[in-house]
């Protein structure tokens, strides 16, 4: 298993304020598989997305990634997840002062043992993969919606991580470009045997997963598995 | 290797983050340059001052100097007996010994006849005193009978002294004493003396009727060749009465130059100006820092969520003051030295730009904005990855 989470509760705030988020989610991911999360807003999908990534501290259960348990765990073993992991935001997140190029670069920037050519080289794979070979040099304010998007496909796939997290990428593309964007990651990820989990309302790309898992309330609802 | 990737990558992303958007680089750059030209100003002017204090004992030809214990700085100097220097020749390593009288007096301007204070040096020509060639040849003609050189450095009010000499206008008063200009020489001004002019020392007690021979300013010492100075000092010392002080070449432009420093309050001024300046810097520097961390934290959230570690963002702050400091120091250091040479024409005071004073304030700029970059990390903790998605 690349992801299990085990009996994971988590509440925001402290005291007589304490909102619980999640309550005994029970999720375990195979190497390789592509699982959307849908569920309605506040059913605490986003919440379970940033700790499995390692960018929030759970201190309830047991979340297992790639062999690393991050319930309790310190900053450094955090940083290892992140490392492996590459993220798709909502928004693109592209750093605006840096071209599509670059922004690709910042990911395999982290891996100190390329060299600045093949580091260039990959960016431009990555990219070429995505169909941007002629956007490379633009920066984000350039690019339409759905560019943007594929640029951040492709800065999470160059470092060929061992898992994606995507929430609501195509939340701000229109209907093709969203299909696209999502085509396209799949198409990435089978390649490189990449697992994926999706958070998304979007019902139009269901298609892609090979499962998809419900969420509401703070709790694993369905398990609905694609033929 | 490793230092190099620490801070290449930050260093770099915090260039490109810099350079994005010119016209805000551009007022931060402007920011650290004000700074800079205003310490260099302030530590141009100081050094200048101090420069000028010294411009005349720096010519002085001699090993030993007797000044009087009361006197707080040659401008204003307390007398003492000549008899006094005269004791310093019973000592066998002493070569020769000369009076120094000096005073300050009206001079009328040639063309305006406007009177104005300058500095009266009198000394025996013969004993070339200062060191300077365009006295020195000139000795002859300043033993005739009210006769001076005058200081071709002086400032403009004195009126166009050498053109005037050239038409044969040269007399003029001094201390309103009729006195015929031979000539010039360059010896600079001081923040005590608008001008100066040379004579001898007959000439000097002519202009000074209420002053007598015996009682002199300066005392100079000149000593065998090849003795040790500083052992001679002490024995002489040791003969001299305690109300003369003795000093050494060094030691005396040192006393001139701590009168400015510290008895004048004219050091802490200037010494004041470079803090304020520095300071206005920081603030400026920590606002544009602060600001951009503002500006960039869901950047550096971003890549903070991808697998960077916090001290890379700091680096990439300290980077950026480091850019700012180097990018304001440049235009800065061009820009002061045109307006040192502006000063100078000004003042008539020399302000060199030095190595050593542009390497200082590059010091002082580079402090300063590291200071603002330790102030503005603070800003990063902002930036939290987990609210990203």
């Amino acid at each position: 298993m690349v992801i299990d989470v085990h009996n994971l509760n988590f509440s925001f705030g402290s005291g007589s304020l304490t909102q619980p988020v999640l309550k005994g989610i029970d999720l375990a991911i195979r190497k390789g598989e592509i699982v959307l999360m849908t569920g309605p807003s506040g059913s605490g999908k986003t919440t379970l997305l940033t700790i499995i990534g390692g960018l929030r501290q759970a201190s309830n259960g047991s979340v297992v990634i790639l062999g690393e348990q991050l319930v309790n765990s310190n900053e450094q073993t955090k940083v290892k997840i992140r490392r492996q992991t590459g993220y798709i935001f909502q928004q693109h997140n592209l750093l605006k002062s840096l071209t599509a190029l670059q922004n690709v670069c910042m990911t395999l920037e982290l891996q100190r043992d390329l060299t600045e050519s093949e580091r260039q080289y990959r960016a431009q794979q990555i990219l070429a993969a995505v169909g941007l070979e002629d956007r490379m040099h633009y920066f984000p304010e350039a690019l339409s919606g759905g560019q943007r998007q594929r640029v951040s496909i492709a800065r999470a796939l160059a470092g060929r991580p061992k898992i994606i997290l995507a929430d609501e990428p195509t939340a701000s593309l229109d209907r093709q470009s969203g299909h696209d964007a999502v085509e396209i990651l799949k198409q990435l990820a089978k390649e490189l045997n990449t697992t994926i989990l999706l958070v998304t309302h979007d019902y139009r790309i269901l298609d892609i997963a090979d499962r998809v898992v419900e969420l509401e309330d703070g709790l694993v609802k369905a398990v609905e598995h694609q033929e | 290797m490793s230092i190099v990737n620490t801070w290449f990558f930050p260093t770099r992303l915090a260039w490109r983050q810099l350079i994005h958007d010119r016209l805000k680089l551009a007022a931060a750059t402007s920011g650290v340059l004000f700074a800079c030209v205003l310490v260099f100003m302030q530590l141009g002017f100081k050094d200048a001052l101090y420069a000028s204090a010294a411009s005349m004992p720096l010519k002085f030809d001699g090993d030993l100097f007797l000044i009087h214990q009361q006197s707080e700085a040659m401008w204003r100097p307390a007398q003492f007996e000549r008899s006094e220097l005269m004791r310093a020749l019973g000592h066998p390593a002493v070569a020769e010994v000369a009076p120094l009288y000096l005073s300050l007096a009206t001079f009328k301007a040639l063309d305006t006849q406007v009177k104005r204070t300058l500095m009266v040096y009198g000394y025996d020509p013969d004993t070339d005193l200062l060191n300077v060639d365009a006295i020195k040849t000139r000795k002859r003609e300043l033993r005739v009978k009210d006769t001076v050189l005058f200081d071709e450095y002086s400032r403009p009010e004195f009126g166009p002294v050498s053109n005037m000499l050239e038409a044969g206008q040269n007399r003029t008063e001094v201390n309103d004493y009729k006195v015929t200009i031979l000539g010039v020489f360059q010896l600079g001004i001081s923040f005590a003396a608008d001008g100066n002019i040379v004579t001898s020392d007959l000439n000097f007690l002519r202009i000074f009727p209420n002053r007598n021979a015996e009682e002199i300013d300066v005392g100079v010492i000149r000593l065998q060749p090849g003795v040790f100075i500083p052992e001679i000092k002490e024995e002489l010392r040791a003969h001299l009465n305690d109300f003369v002080k003795i000093y050494t070449y060094e030691e005396v432009l040192k006393h001139e130059r701590l009168y400015w420093e510290n008895a004048a309050p004219i050091g802490f001024i200037f010494n004041f100006g470079t803090i304020m300046g520095l300071i206005v810097g920081m603030v400026i520097v920590y606002q544009i820092l602060f600001t951009e961390i503002n500006n960039y934290r869901f950047e550096f959230a971003t890549l903070k969520a991808m697998g960077y570690p916090h001290s890379y963002f700091i680096r990439m702050v300290f980077a950026s003051a480091f850019i700012l400091a180097i990018l304001g120091f440049v235009p800065g250091l061009a820009l002061s030295s045109s307006l040192y040479n502006l000063a100078e024409s000004q003042i008539f005071i020399p302000m060199p730009m030095t190595f050593e004073k542009a390497f200082t304030v590059f010091v002082f700029i580079l402090f300063m904005c590291t200071t603002a970059g330790f102030l503005a990390i603070h800003r990063l903790d902002s930036a939290n990855p987990a609210d990203m998605f």
